[in-house]
């Protein structure tokens, strides 16, 4: 079993509203020393068989075809460790 | 497991050692442990109505306008054209308490629900929501909580939140209230009902896959608050909105063929109580076979799929041989469904696991055989203690007035309901904020509904029979205000502790005290729910039993603005002449919030409700908007005619009008009991100046008293002469801004 | 006219949609269901608000790919007049039919109330019977109403006149006050180059009858009575 895990967050120079509140809100509890917040979104996924360099290429096109929207978002993919 | 652990464990789901012989007496047995589980869950207080049952038969429950009184999963009146209004009130508190958003949005979509179950498209929600104190530490998030789970839901299922109500005091610092509302439409000789019938039926299952959330939750909505409350999150539901939404257009679509025996939604108790009601109602049995039930989680068990309360599924007896209409639908809208058992002779609910028969047990035995409690009552010590209101004057009635409007219970709800899609379905014609109920049009027609929510829970606390009768009084206030006329209600009875005499005495009183106003009114019990053991350490809710009533309008809706059959709460323009009608006490002070806020007092008593004044009021206020002769109506409740007529000079809009007020000073005491009494059944009224002569006349003639409190003016103060002279914009600004603190 | 609207699971305008355009506007209706290979033989398409696929992913990210939405491109490409409002706006975007991105709403929230749009464009066929400059009254009701372009698409916008509406004042003005979701430049609708195709939060069906106090929005669906 391979997993890898693709993570989605706003690009840098868009707006992330939800990391603008989510920083406020920890530096309300006086963790001052956060500097910036980015909330992102996890997308686990399961496959049966595949080589990270074969997987990686379907994932990106999983991506750009739908996981992803290119207009304001940018991601990275994870492999990680076979269960 | 030995018997001495199954009694244990019994024990632990709430059913008490003395049911548990009522059991193997019945049974002739031991139970298994699903059985165990099965008989708790029925037996719950959530699903009995065990310490209740005894009250509710006091509710009239019959007249010519009730198509489906209690006992159905919905009930439904009359509203001419060949159409019934379905609706019915649930509460979700103990789960919004434990999680807010998914609690409020499981709630939502479990009224949703049992409205579409019954045929009936939803065509509008409402939600009377209550909360701890303001400043309390946990309210700013179980209020944001349910909130967002209540807009979150309703919303993405495009179901419009037309109205409700909030209220904040420190008797819910430990339970909050969430009850929601919803009223659907469907023709009145095309009721489904959660009826089996017909051996050897199939019994389907459809919607959403089971998963092990919600298991016990019926026990849970059963039992207090403690320490180890926080524990049982894991039994809380997840919403799906999206699935609902799905399930509802499914739903509607198998309605329209003719396969459908009975249908009936899993709500508290799961596939459990949705069998076994149904199998009841129709004098037979179900069988299920729980390998074929679709499940989301492994090795799941006969136990937990029969007491999981996932969310957004359904139970459909089908007439055998059309089958077919199921995978049709339920594939197009891409739901799970499965054929999970059958309806058979044996008047049994009968569950089998891996071939084997996991629970065997008689349906009367989860349903007219569950216990009964009268549970004993007794008249509260406090009622003794309550001491008269003592309230000096203000120095500075102004500033008195402006606070007034700030307070968390009469403030705006503009922040709350702008997150509500209450506009979707393009029916709603009187919006949120802008009368004392919302008025929705009913699509492919020209009728329309009101519908209103209300309970004042220190009034009841007070004096439970006179605050219930209140309740029911200011819906059928807020209803005529509208100009609709009306027509039944549902209820959600919020009470304490059973267990405590004192709550059963407020619980008696209370049912008897709606009982009692529903006759006047004519407005019969077709549905409702009782949550109890709303207490936490011990401490029970304020009594609160909150109503909720539908109307319609003998004439049909002619079109917007003025005059053309129903009314608004907002002052029109300048000239017109503001009329009072009813009967203004000064001595109406216990309950009221300017009581609470000045003074932190409660008062000895309540006010004081004339049921045929009440009616008058009600009838000539009606009358009056029919004839096209009122501008704009709205009754005096939360904070008296002061905030009223503030209220209607800041209107919905936010146009800001002003209001000369002309009556004699020397006549009034205290002008500010005057201004912030809660006498009952008074409604403010604005006509044009040409009408105003023939509007008194036709109250007098009606038996009401009427005041002519004055004129409104284009230059936005309020001006009392000698008493008051104030900005619009002055009580514009606190009542808008009452609620910011929840978002510091 | 005959007019189809395109249903997706959890689409939940579909029906006002109907309602103002067979009702109000004299118009045919047909349904398009997500899962149909086609559109019917029709003089316009609209895609109506609600929540497709729950906005799971991101709003309207799961419609693009439904069937439905090649027909509907197809039509779009020859010239045919198509509407999103609201969820449609948002399917429309996720295709590429339009340009831009919806982001949350600064305030987090969903919100629901009455707003002043003001005509930029009259070039469209939904805005042919409105005036340049012309103040509607509109609804929103979205969570996901922030509208993003970067700073050279907008000037693209503006350059090739596919700004169709703005948030503003009753007056007609453009001010930050008036925006009601963070959008970039007040933008509440914008349009494809060739200009027939149309992407709107606000909800024209909402406020097209009398009954509602409010008329305005019929204008938009009367326009393409007398384009065609």
């Amino acid at each position: 079993m391979q997993r890898a895990r693709v993570l989605i967050r706003n690009k840098p120079g868009v707006f992330d509203p939800q990391g603008k509140v989510v920083h406020s809100g920890l530096r309300r509890l006086g963790h001052e020393s956060v500097q910036d917040v980015r909330v992102g979104k996890v997308i686990d996924l399961r496959f049966a068989s595949g080589s990270p360099d074969e997987l990686r290429a379907r994932i990106e096109r999983m991506c750009s075809e739908f996981l992803v929207n290119p207009v304001i978002e940018d991601y990275t993919i994870q492999f990680l460790d076979e269960e | 497991m030995n018997n001495l652990d199954k009694r244990r464990f019994a024990a632990s789901h709430g059913v008490s050692d003395e049911e548990y012989e009522r059991v193997l007496e019945v049974l002739g047995r031991e139970p298994s442990m699903t059985e165990i589980g099965v008989v708790s869950a029925m037996w719950s207080e959530h699903c009995s109505y065990k310490s209740s049952r005894v009250h509710l038969k006091k509710f009239p429950t019959t007249g010519p306008q009730v198509v489906q009184g209690p006992g159905e999963n919905a009930g439904a009146v009359d509203i001419g054209g060949g159409l019934a209004a379905v609706f019915k009130m649930e509460s979700h508190n103990h789960p919004s308490y434990i999680e807010p958003y998914q609690g409020a949005a499981t709630g939502v979509g479990g009224i949703l629900r049992d409205v579409f179950t019954m045929g009936a498209r939803p065509i509008a929600s409402l939600n009377s929501l209550r909360f701890g104190a303001i400043d309390h530490a946990r309210t700013p998030y179980l209020f944001h909580g349910v909130v967002g789970g209540i807009a979150g839901y309703g919303n993405c299922v495009g179901v419009p939140t037309v109205g409700g109500e909030i209220y904040f005091d420190a008797s819910y610092n430990g339970n909050i209230l969430v009850n929601v509302f919803t009223v659907g439409v469907c023709k009145k000789d095309e009721i489904f009902l959660g009826v089996a019938r017909g051996v050897g039926n199939p019994v389907f299952y459809v919607g959403a896959g089971t998963g092990r959330d919600g298991i016990h939750g019926a026990t849970m909505a059963s039992a207090q608050f403690s320490d180890q409350t926080e524990e049982k999150r894991p039994t809380v539901q997840v919403g799906d909105p999206f699935r609902e939404k799905l399930l509802l257009e499914a739903c509607l679509e198998l309605m329209k063929t003719d396969v459908i025996v009975g249908i009936q939604d899993m709500g508290a108790a799961g596939l459990t109580s949705s069998s076994v009601e149904m199998a009841d109602r129709g004098k037979l049995g179900i069988r299920i076979d729980a390998d074929k039930i679709p499940v989301r989680e492994e090795n799941m068990s006969a136990y937990e799929m029969l007491l999981s309360e996932s969310q957004e599924r359904m139970l459909i007896v089908v007439e055998r041989g059309k089958e077919d209409a199921i995978a049709r639908i339920f594939d197009k809208w891409e739901l799970e469904w499965a054929q999970i058992g059958e309806v058979i002779a044996e008047q049994r609910f009968e569950v089998y696991e891996k071939g084997e028969l996991a629970c065997d047990l008689p349906v009367s035995l989860l349903t007219s055989a569950a216990p009964q409690y009268d549970r004993p009552r007794k008249r509260p010590a406090y009622l003794d203690a309550l001491k008269p209101a003592v309230i000096d004057a203000p120095d500075d009635l102004g500033q008195a007035f402006v606070e007034l409007m700030a307070s968390p219970n009469i403030c705006s709800r503009a922040s709350v309901y702008k997150q509500f899609d209450h506009m979707v379905g393009i029916g709603t014609v009187v919006r949120p904020g802008m009368g004392d109920a919302a008025v929705v049009r009913i699509p492919g027609t020209e009728q329309a509904l009101a519908i209103t929510v209300d309970c004042n829970s220190r009034f009841c606390y007070l004096d439970p029979r006179e605050g219930a009768k209140l309740a029911v009084a200011e819906c059928a206030r807020n209803i005529s205000c509208v100009g609709a006329t009306p027509l039944g209600i549902t209820d959600c009875l919020n009470f304490g502790d059973p267990t405590h005499p004192e709550v059963m005495w407020q619980f008696s009183e209370a049912v008897e005290g709606m009982s009692e106003a529903c006759i006047a009114f004519d407005t019969p019990v077709v549905s409702g729910n009782v949550s109890l053991y709303n207490a936490s350490f011990d401490k029970d809710i304020y009594p609160t039993p909150t109503v909720a009533m539908v109307g319609n309008f003998s004439r049909l809706l002619e079109g917007p603005g003025r005059a053309q059959g129903y009314c608004d709460a907002s002052f029109k323009g300048e000239g017109d002449r503001v009329v009072l009608f009813g009967r203004t006490d000064t001595n109406d002070i216990g309950g009221s919030e300017y009581l609470w806020t000045r003074a932190a007092q409660l008062g000895q008593r309540p006010p004081r409700l004339d049921l045929e004044l009440e009616k008058a009021v009600q009838r000539l206020v009606r009358d009056s908007i029919a004839q096209g002769l009122l501008l704009s109506a709205h009754d005096c409740a939360d904070g008296g005619l002061g905030v009223t007529l503030a209220e209607c000079c800041i209107g919905a809009e936010g146009h800001a009008l002003g209001l000369n007020i002309e009556m004699d000073i020397d006549t009034i005491a205290r002008a500010d009991l005057f201004l912030f009494c809660e006498s009952p059944s008074r409604i403010v009224v604005s006509v044009r100046e040409a009408d105003l002569s023939a509007l008194v006349s036709q109250a007098e003639a009606a038996g009401v008293p009427s005041t002519v409190i004055g004129t409104v003016t284009a230059l936005p103060r309020l001006v009392w002469p000698g008493v008051l002279d104030l900005p619009t914009g002055d009580l514009q600004h606190a009542h808008k801004h009452g609620l910011s603190r929840l978002d510091a | 006219m005959k007019v189809a609207v395109v249903v997706f699971p959890g689409s939940n305008c579909e029906r006002d949609c109907e309602h103002v355009l067979e009702n109000v506007i004299g118009a045919s209706v047909v349904r398009a269901w997500h899962r149909d290979h086609e559109l019917p033989k029709v003089d316009c398409v609209v895609l109506p608000g609600g929540f497709s696929y729950g906005d799971y992913l991101r709003a309207g990210a799961v419609s693009k790919i439904s069937p439905i939405m090649k027909a509907v491109s197809e039509f779009a490409f020859s010239g045919g007049p198509v509407i999103g409002i609201c969820n449609g706006f948002q399917v429309l975007l996720e295709c590429g039919l339009l340009p831009g991105a919806m982001l949350r709403n600064r305030s987090l929230r969903f919100v629901c109330k009455d707003t002043f749009v003001r005509c930029a464009t009259e070039r469209t066929p939904f805005t042919s019977g409105l005036s340049l400059g012309e103040v509607l009254k509109l609804p929103i009701a979205h969570a996901e109403g922030n509208y993003y372009v970067d700073a050279e698409e907008l000037r693209a916008l503006q350059d090739n006149d596919q700004i169709v509406f703005q948030y503003t004042s009753g007056d007609g003005e453009a001010n930050d006050g008036a925006n009601p979701n963070g959008s970039i430049f007040n933008i509440a609708g914008v349009c494809n180059r060739a200009g027939n195709v149309l992407g709107m939060m606000p909800h024209p069906e909402r406020a097209a009858e009398d009954v509602l106090g409010n008329s305005g929005g019929a204008a938009l669906f009367a326009s393409i009575i007398h384009t065609l």
